[in-house]
Parts: C-alpha cells; sequence; structure tokens
C-alpha cells in the first residue's frame, strides 16, 4: 500500500465524487439495453396466433389518463397476463377496448402499434425490481 | 491546489447528476422488447421525447409524476365515466415505528391522486391499524405496496422516499392521533346511545376511521 500524501484526500474526494456519479447514473440504466421501467409485455396468446407479443407502455398512458381509469373503472387487474384480454373483448369495448375504439384513441384496426413486441418476449413488468434481483416471474404472469 | 481538485470533483459530481436528469431512456429499436424489424418501430414515441418535458427524477421513468401532477405538466383524466366520483383522501399513515430504518409516512393524498380506494382496500390492505402484516419480504415479492412500487410507481431501491420519519417523532404523531381517536370515539359512542335512546339511528359502520391503516 502506497504512503498517504496531502493530495490523497482530494483524490479521494475526486473518487468518492465519480462513485457516486456511477451510483447516481445506475439506477437509471443498468447496464444492458432495456424497455422503459414499467413497459408491460402481454404475450398470453399473441405467439400462438402468430402476432407479435403486445407491448404497453405504463409511461404514456400516465400522461392521459391516472391509473384508476383502467385499474378502477375497466378492472384490469394488477398483474401482467392476469386479465386474460383477448381481441374479441377489445372489440366489444372492454379493457384496451373503452378508449381504443376509434374515438378516445385509435382503433383496433392497428394491430402493429400494440403487438410490436420481438416474438417469443414472456409476458413480464419489464424493469421491475422483481426482475432486477432475478427472481424469476412464474409463467403466465408477474405477481 | 487543493481547491482546484475539489472544484474539479464537485464538477464531476454535477455533472453526473445532471447527466442522469437528462435522462437515460433506451430507443424503442434497441431496447430489447420492441421487435426493432416491426412495422410500428417507427411510430412508436420514443419515451425521451415525453418525458424529458416532465419534472425529473433519478429513479424508475426518471420523472417524478407526483410533481408532473400537482405542477399541472401532465393532465391526465381521473374517468372516462363522467359520473364517476373522484375520491380523494388527505390521510397520512405511520408504520413501522420501531423497526431498524426509520419509520414510513404513507400519503393516502398522493396515492387517491391517482388511485381509487378500492385499488388498495380491502383486497390489498385491511383498513385496520396492525392488520396487515406488511414486511419487506412480501414488498419484494411484489406483494402488498410492492404491487406497484418495483412496477410502475417509484421502485424499491428508493428506501428513505417511504422509511422517511425518525421512529420518536412518528410515535410522538401517532401517539397524539390514538389519543385524539379515542377521545373522539368516547364522544360519537356516547352520541350513539343518546340516539338510540331516541330512536333515530344506530352507530355508523362506516365511521371516519375507515380509513385507518396499520
Amino acid at each position: 500500500m502506497r504512503i498517504r500524501h496531502p493530495g490523497a484526500l482530494w483524490r479521494g474526494a475526486q473518487a468518492a465524487a465519480l462513485a457516486a456519479a456511477v451510483c447516481i447514473g445506475g439506477f437509471g440504466t443498468s447496464g444492458e439495453a432495456r424497455a422503459e421501467y414499467a413497459d408491460v409485455v402481454i404475450n398470453n396468446y399473441s405467439d400462438a396466433a402468430g402476432m407479435r407479443p403486445v407491448i404497453f407502455p405504463h409511461w404514456f398512458h400516465r400522461i392521459r389518463f391516472r391509473c384508476k381509469v383502467c385499474h378502477a373503472d375497466l378492472g384490469f387487474q394488477f398483474k401482467a397476463g392476469g386479465n386474460e384480454i383477448n381481441m374479441v373483448k377489445i372489440i366489444d369495448g372492454q379493457f384496451c377496448g373503452a378508449c381504443h375504439n376509434g374515438d378516445i384513441a385509435w382503433s383496433v384496426e392497428n394491430c402493429n402499434l400494440c403487438h410490436s413486441g420481438k416474438p417469443g418476449t414472456p409476458t413480464q413488468v419489464h424493469e421491475s425490481t422483481i426482475q432486477k434481483l432475478a427472481i424469476q416471474p412464474q409463467a403466465g404472469g408477474q405477481q | 491546489m487543493p481547491h482546484r481538485k475539489f472544484l474539479s470533483a464537485f464538477a464531476i459530481l454535477c455533472a453526473s447528476i445532471a447527466t442522469a436528469h437528462s435522462g437515460n431512456w433506451t430507443k424503442l429499436s434497441e431496447d430489447g422488447v420492441h421487435d426493432p424489424r416491426g412495422p410500428a418501430i417507427e411510430l412508436l414515441q420514443y419515451p425521451g421525447d415525453a418525458l424529458s418535458n416532465l419534472p425529473s427524477d433519478t429513479a424508475g421513468n426518471e420523472v417524478d409524476w407526483i410533481r408532473a401532477l400537482r405542477a399541472g405538466v401532465i393532465q391526465p383524466r381521473p374517468s372516462i365515466d363522467p359520473d364517476r366520483e373522484d375520491r380523494r383522501l388527505d390521510k397520512d399513515i405511520y408504520l413501522d415505528l420501531y423497526g431498524s430504518m426509520p419509520s414510513v409516512r404513507f400519503p393516502h393524498l398522493a396515492h387517491t391522486e391517482w388511485l381509487d380506494c378500492s385499488n388498495c382496500h380491502d383486497h390489498l390492505f385491511l383498513p385496520k391499524r396492525g392488520a396487515n402484516n406488511i414486511s419487506m419480504f412480501l414488498i419484494l415479492q411484489g406483494q402488498q405496496c410492492g404491487v406497484c412500487h418495483g412496477a410502475v410507481a417509484f421502485p424499491l431501491t428508493e428506501c428513505s422516499r417511504c422509511h422517511s420519519v425518525p421512529n420518536h417523532e412518528a410515535q410522538r404523531i401517532v401517539a397524539a392521533i390514538e389519543a385524539a381517536e379515542k377521545e373522539k370515539q368516547a364522544g360519537a359512542s356516547d352520541g350513539a346511545v343518546k340516539r338510540r335512546d331516541a330512536g333515530t339511528a344506530g352507530p355508523r359502520k362506516d365511521s371516519p376511521n375507515a380509513g385507518k391503516q396499520q
């Protein structure tokens, strides 16, 4: 170990600042390429139907609607993949179809705007703390 | 020159904070879940286009959503049904009064600005102090507070946002609240007895304490 000299304190301060920088940056980035926090991948039926999985961006929707609109009024459970959403229900005005009807938001003809995920991506809440802790969610969704 | 070195260290820190706040939003084509060959990739909005204009934060979407809402930077609709009541409750609940971490202050107001009472009560939390066995073990598994925090609301790396009140301070506040409630209940039960005697009404089941939490 080297002997400390007066400059060591300042170098220490620089190192601490750098470490803080890594920490502050690190919470946001976590290294790998990633979807936006809270993006939900829904792949209950898509793969089997030959469609891309659905990516639901929470960030886009919560700019426009409070949580309760979907999670209280429309009855979405707080569970990725837990809602048994299918296109018949959506066309019938349930779930996504309450807004995605060409009136409040664009309608169901725009298949690819929702079905935009990489084929084979499992149902999940992306970037969730559970995912970061590497506790794998059960098949079919996340608790 | 120690002075200059200190300044440079400070500059590195400031620059890093500025970088974090300028956003780390990933392009959809590179985010690992969108299909970069799909037809929507050029049509869907890049998160940074919308989120960089909102009050910044260091975690989650890097947006301080509650500040964005309260400052009116965003005006999310409270309902798509005009007859639906937009319920609010301004009541703080203090939890974990004797733990090794600072106590938790749960603000009903910030939560009811986004959510309806029925989103948490009673299937996630019974409206009764001590009835919920709240634990970080369960929260980290996505239960209780972890249903949202760690999935869509600010993540579980942000310990001090919930664990924010010194234990002795929280204990003092809870003692004061409980004393006031006891007094109020004593008054109310006197009133109820009188009302029953008069044959008008029994004690209310939906008392103002219905929102009381552990």
